[in-house]
């Protein structure tokens, strides 16, 4: 049979990954140019899911945006709620009560250790690893979501925080539960490490590949995990130390490399530290009320000024920038999204890469699309 | 973490470092504290780069640029007047009147630069850039060569402000569609009628 060749000796081809892709994590697309396997162009396209989140927030009450951030990082709706609270506590001057800060502090580091397992499980999906890892990591992630339906009512869309504190206290028995989950996540963790670690088709797939060097890292704004695998040491939890994260004993993992590989044992090894700062807040949670009865949730007018608060989520930094003009609502609600502009650098990490490593180097940047297009 | 320059103290810097360059301190009310530089156009990109390379400061990491839209106020004063008036008798009296005067404040796009540290572990100064006004002067120098950080985040607000970044590399649309027309974001962006969801029929 003979069969015509798309693309002749020395022609590019052009193909367009996604929207519907099952790698790319949801509506995304990549526009790649081809020459043979190699990728020589790549542009990503978003905007599917854009539903203008931000003027949704404009519209609304300071309390309304609340439950729409759940809906930015779906995944981690806790730290989503955190970062935008902790925005307008600095835009109005709001106060926190020590329970608060410990509940929060607990929520986002077992948010954040859900986020990392579900990431290795989808990455290692991603590269060929079919089924068993991912099913490995959703296990323990649905314990953790069981804690946050207990605790707040639901599962993914928590709608927790509050500015001043959190909409409801935590009970003794709950404590306990996430005692008893915190207690068996080492063996967990080794397992899933010993699972993998080792593995040469692992190694032979990440090591080296989609390289992102320190200084271009730094100029790109790229942060969190991504950001520390390429060997910079900037974590907000210890740059801003905001809430009471100067109170606990961690350690922030650095890579080496900026490959793949780094990315991919940087939440392996970020988990271990969230489970560090685990134990200790359980240990030292006071009693007390949780949230400031003078705050005013509804009808919150802060003065006429600005702030930018910022949070170390599990994808990097998000950050909230609010203006008010004395009003109700805020007069300019901006996100940053560290999902999206972690993917500024796309292109330069697949350039000269195979096309099926740009799966596994979209994979370890960790997006998800609820917050890169709002 | 090394303790940052006030506001006042980085302007000092830019003057001497870049010269011409015109830099106002903007106060900001809130608790927060976080005051902004505003800059002028022809040389923000020598100030970006002069903040980024300064050895005190190294601002290597641009977090966040945010677009703003400012639109056309007016603002009304009563103003005294003298005037020619007619009196009870016919004969025409320079008497003081009070009249309301409206004048039309231009509105502008704003484009917010959040900068940090990553060196020294300092942060945010906040730079700002307005453009002319809101219609035909929406022009603004891109900072996207300076920090790569800025280039998404140029074109989402060249996408729904329709501020324009010269120098910017690939200003394309990036969350609406190329087709798209408007600029959503905007505080006078009015969805039209013949939406999709409103009658059921694709425009």
């Amino acid at each position: 049979m003979d069969l015509e060749p798309i693309a002749g000796p020395g022609e590019l081809l052009e193909v367009s990954m996604g929207p519907h892709h099952p790698s790319t994590h949801g509506v995304f697309r990549m526009d790649v140019r081809l020459d043979g396997e190699r990728v020589v162009r790549l542009k990503p396209v978003f905007g599917y899911l854009h539903r203008n989140h931000e003027k949704i927030a404009e519209k609304g009450a300071y309390l309304a945006a609340i439950p729409y951030t759940d809906r930015l990082d779906y995944l981690c709706s806790m730290t989503n709620n955190w970062g935008y609270v902790l925005a307008v506590e600095k835009l109005a001057g709001i106060q926190v009560p020590e329970r608060a800060e410990y509940i929060r502090v607990i929520v986002a580091e077992l948010t954040r250790f859900q986020n990392h397992a579900g990431l290795v499980g989808f990455l290692l999906q991603d590269m060929g690893a079919s089924g068993t890892p991912l099913m490995y990591a959703f296990r323990e992630r649905e314990k953790v979501l069981d804690l946050f339906e207990s605790l707040s009512g639901a599962r993914m869309m928590c709608n927790y925080m509050r500015f001043g504190g959190v909409r409801v206290d935590c009970s003794a028995e709950w404590l306990d539960e996430v005692r008893q989950l915190v207690g068996v996540l080492p063996r967990f963790l080794d397992e899933f490490e010993n699972l993998l670690r080792a593995n040469e088709i692992l190694m032979a797939r990440t090591q080296g590949t989609g390289v992102l060097p320190r200084e271009l890292a730094i100029n790109a704004g790229v942060t969190g995990p991504m950001l520390r695998a390429s060997g910079v040491n900037y974590d907000i939890r210890k740059v801003d130390k905001y809430g009471i994260y100067d109170r606990f004993k961690f350690g922030v993992p650095l890579g080496e490399h900026g490959d793949v590989y780094d990315r991919y044992m940087m939440r392996i090894l970020e988990m271990r530290e969230s489970v560090k700062i685990l134990e200790q807040a359980l240990r030292d949670i006071p009693a007390g009320p949780v949230i400031d009865p003078k705050v005013r949730l509804r009808g919150l007018r802060p003065k006429v000024g600005e702030a930018y608060g910022r949070i170390e989520s599990p994808k990097g930094e998000l950050g909230f920038f609010l203006i008010s003009d004395g009003s109700g609502n805020p007069y300019r609600y901006r996100v940053r999204p560290p999902c999206m502009i972690n993917l500024t650098i796309l292109e330069d990490m697949c350039l000269g890469e195979n096309i099926a490593d740009t799966v596994i180097i979209l994979g370890s940047v960790d997006i998800v699309l609820g917050e890169v297009d709002r | 973490m090394t303790p940052l320059p006030s506001p006042e103290e980085i302007k000092t810097l830019i003057e001497a470092g870049v010269p011409g360059a015109t830099v106002t301190v903007i106060a900001n009310g809130s608790p927060s504290a976080q005051h902004s530089l505003l800059l002028d156009h022809e040389h923000a990109r020598a100030v970006a780069e002069f903040l980024r390379d300064h050895a005190e400061l190294k601002l290597d990491f641009c977090s966040l640029v945010t677009g703003v839209d400012w639109p056309d106020t007016e603002t009304t004063a009563k103003v005294k007047v003298k005037k020619l008036v007619a009196g009870p008798d016919g004969v025409e009296q320079e008497q003081e009147v009070e009249e309301t005067r409206k004048t039309k404040v231009p509105g502008y796009l704003e484009a917010v630069y959040h900068l940090f540290s990553m060196g020294k572990k300092h942060g945010p100064v906040v730079l700002r850039l307005r453009t002319a006004n809101r219609t035909d002067g929406t022009h603004l120098p891109s900072l996207t060569p300076v920090w790569r950080s800025a280039e998404f985040q140029e074109r989402e607000a060249f996408d729904l402000y329709g501020i324009v970044f010269d120098g910017h590399p690939d200003l394309r649309r990036i969350l609406m569609w190329d087709g798209f027309v408007d600029y959503p974001m905007r505080k006078d962006y009015v969805p039209p009628e013949d939406d999709i969801l409103v009658t059921g029929v694709k425009a």
